[in-house]
């Protein structure tokens, strides 16, 4: 059941609403729309609770609109938990943006990128246009979710934007770039996906094997980098090697 | 040392407590679709409870021991022949280097649990053993079990006794069908309106065919939502009971996605779900809402209760059923050979208790 939170944050815009996710886990809803300032006070409060812990949170979800904090009842009662979530939430700060910024190398067309001629077709531009107006753009990973690794980015040019196919393909392989609505997408783990492709990317969003298996997390930034099939087969082989692993840009 | 699958049931997998901590990364839980279950069939065989066992539906399979080891089946009635012992399920029992375990058809409930002494030691992936299936995780290779794997153990004392309950009560025994499933309503259950409400709680459901380690479908009325059945994708725990553009509920399972974008009209108890996994396909059955306050009461007491069928284990007598006693109580001919029920042998089986 859902009840009004009493504390406000940042205006009367946005008060968070608790919902019952059974009994043990609730959610704290910042709002029911796609919005990076709703998505980023969701992970200032995944962060607030990361760095400060409230005893009896088990783990918290962010997705786009709200936080999932699962808990056991045994330490804390859902009641209590919303209490000092109430309480946290009054003297949350929502940083704007020192989020990491990852610069991700794709391979645009060839065999994984299969849409990317008939897509740009659709759009009546050139396939070079289409790469430049999707790599010129600053996406948003909303959040982690669907598989191990994926990540839903926000942050797509409306020029962009494409419906999903209503039929899915049955594999598309993991590192393919795609396109589905409103939302860019990196393949981290190969299935069916009604997404549309337009390009590969070297880089594993999900390796279970790394020492951190997950690449991206809810709140990072990232941009394509439109490289060439020969050096996309390079930054391959260099991370199989283990001579380079994906990283974000330095810090400014 | 190891235990080798001369046959394997349809859905035999190797299952714990699950993952925990990366659901933030997408990772989503696995683990065993009845927990207690699981967790009594490893306090048979005197393994802490994270050890991780065996998962089948339906039927178990045949396995051959690698060394002495004691063994538990939980999660319903089963027949079990150790070499040429006829056994019953919820205790454990000795089993000698290089015999063969069969373990039959599942009777009453749709998961069991086979637990060795000293686990299934298959490496932790994302911090479990757990199997995935669709993300082929965990487990061996991430996939289901089948004849000729070789699973290895942990290390175990077998000077240990073999276990049984105390209470005979607390076994494994038929579900309770007239039991209503308790649940919680919410997330989203202002997207359904008042009469849908009410109708969740006074319509009979039933369980359909449509189910797997991920979901359960369940026929019945229509659910409407009449704010539509399209959400901004949130997080999802196992229990969700969303309504997709169908109307035709479905309870999110142990290897349920992270997120998803239907609305959920309510949650199952996190102490009735795994009677809700373990009711047979075309059961009935109708939900009654309970609030958070009272289903995390039930929690509680339910905890409390199977700490303590778990401390109450007491040393198993060593009885074997003779076939004599057996032919005589009429039970031997319910026995199950694995091989004849997955249509690899499809000779009558023999009557084992010759």
């Amino acid at each position: 059941m859902s009840k009004r939170a009493q504390h406000g944050l940042g205006g009367p815009e946005i008060v968070p609403a608790f919902l019952s996710v059974g009994d043990c886990a609730l959610a704290v809803q910042f709002g029911d729309v796609i919005d990076a300032d709703v998505n980023r006070r969701v992970i200032a409060l995944a962060e607030s609770l990361s760095d400060f812990p409230i005893q009896g949170v088990l783990e918290c979800v962010p997705t786009y609109r709200s936080l999932l904090v699962s808990y056991d009842p045994a330490l804390l009662r859902g009641a209590a938990l919303e209490a000092a979530l109430a309480e946290r939430i009054a003297q949350l700060k929502v940083s704007a943006g020192s989020a990491r910024h990852w610069r991700v190398p794709v391979v645009y067309g060839g065999e994984v990128g299969l849409d990317l001629e008939d897509l740009a077709r659709e759009k009546q531009l050139t396939p070079n246009e289409l790469i430049q107006i999707h790599s010129a753009a600053e996406f948003r990973v909303y959040m982690i979710g669907f598989a191990p690794g994926f990540a839903y980015l926000g942050g797509l040019p409306k020029a962009l934007h494409t419906p999903r196919l209503p039929k899915p393909r049955q594999s598309i392989p993991a590192g393919a770039v795609g396109i589905g609505g409103q939302q860019g997408s990196i393949n981290s783990v190969t299935g069916p996906s009604g997404w549309r492709f337009v390009g590969w990317t070297p880089w594993r969003a999900f390796d279970p094997a790394r020492a951190e298996p997950f690449l991206f997390a809810a709140g990072d930034r990232l941009n394509f980098v439109p490289v060439s099939a020969a050096e996309g087969a390079e930054i391959a082989a260099a991370i199989a090697s283990g001579e380079s692993m994906p990283m974000p840009e330095a810090a400014p | 040392m190891s235990l080798e699958i001369l046959s394997a049931g349809p859905m035999l997998s190797v299952q714990d407590h699950g993952r925990h901590g990366r659901k933030r990364f997408g990772v989503p839980a696995a683990g065993a679709m009845d927990r207690p279950a699981m967790d009594l069939a490893n306090a048979l065989c005197g393994n802490p409870l994270s050890a991780a066992a065996l998962e089948f539906t339906a039927i178990g399979g045949s396995f051959r021991a690698g060394r002495a080891l004691r063994l538990a089946v939980t999660g319903g009635d089963c027949d079990i022949r150790i070499g040429e012992r006829l056994l019953s399920a919820g205790q454990s029992h000795a089993v000698e280097a290089g015999e063969v375990v069969k373990i039959g058809a599942l009777k009453g409930a749709t998961w069991g649990y086979i637990a060795v002494s000293g686990g299934i030691a298959v490496p932790e992936v994302l911090g479990a053993r757990a199997t995935h299936l669709r993300f082929a995780l965990g487990g061996l290779e991430g996939r289901a079990l089948r004849a000729a794997d070789q699973l290895p153990l942990g290390d175990a004392d077998e000077t240990a006794p073999c276990l049984r309950p105390r209470d005979p009560a607390s076994r494994p025994g038929p579900n309770a069908p007239e039991r209503a499933i308790r649940v919680v309503l919410g997330p989203q259950d202002d997207y359904f309106s008042a009469k849908v409400l009410a109708q969740l709680e006074t319509a009979r459901f039933r369980i359909s065919a449509q189910r797997d380690r991920m979901a359960m479908v369940l026929d019945g009325p229509s659910l409407p939502a009449m704010r539509g059945h399209d959400i901004v994708s949130d997080g999802i725990v196992s229990g969700a009971i969303q309504v997709p553009a169908s109307g035709q509920p479905m309870v999110l399972m142990a290897d349920a996605q992270t997120t998803g974008g239907y609305p959920k009209i309510a949650t199952v108890t996190t102490a009735d779900l795994p009677r809700l996994a373990q009711l047979p396909t075309g059961a009935d059955l109708r939900f009654e809402v309970v609030s958070r306050d009272e289903a995390e009461d039930i929690l509680l007491a339910e905890r409390a209760r199977l700490r303590e069928v778990l401390a109450s284990l007491v040393p198993a007598t060593g009885m074997t059923l003779s076939s004599g006693f057996l032919l005589s109580c009429n039970l031997a001919g319910s026995i199950v050979e694995p091989e004849a029920v997955m249509g690899r042998d499809l000779e009558p089986s023999k009557d084992m208790a010759q």
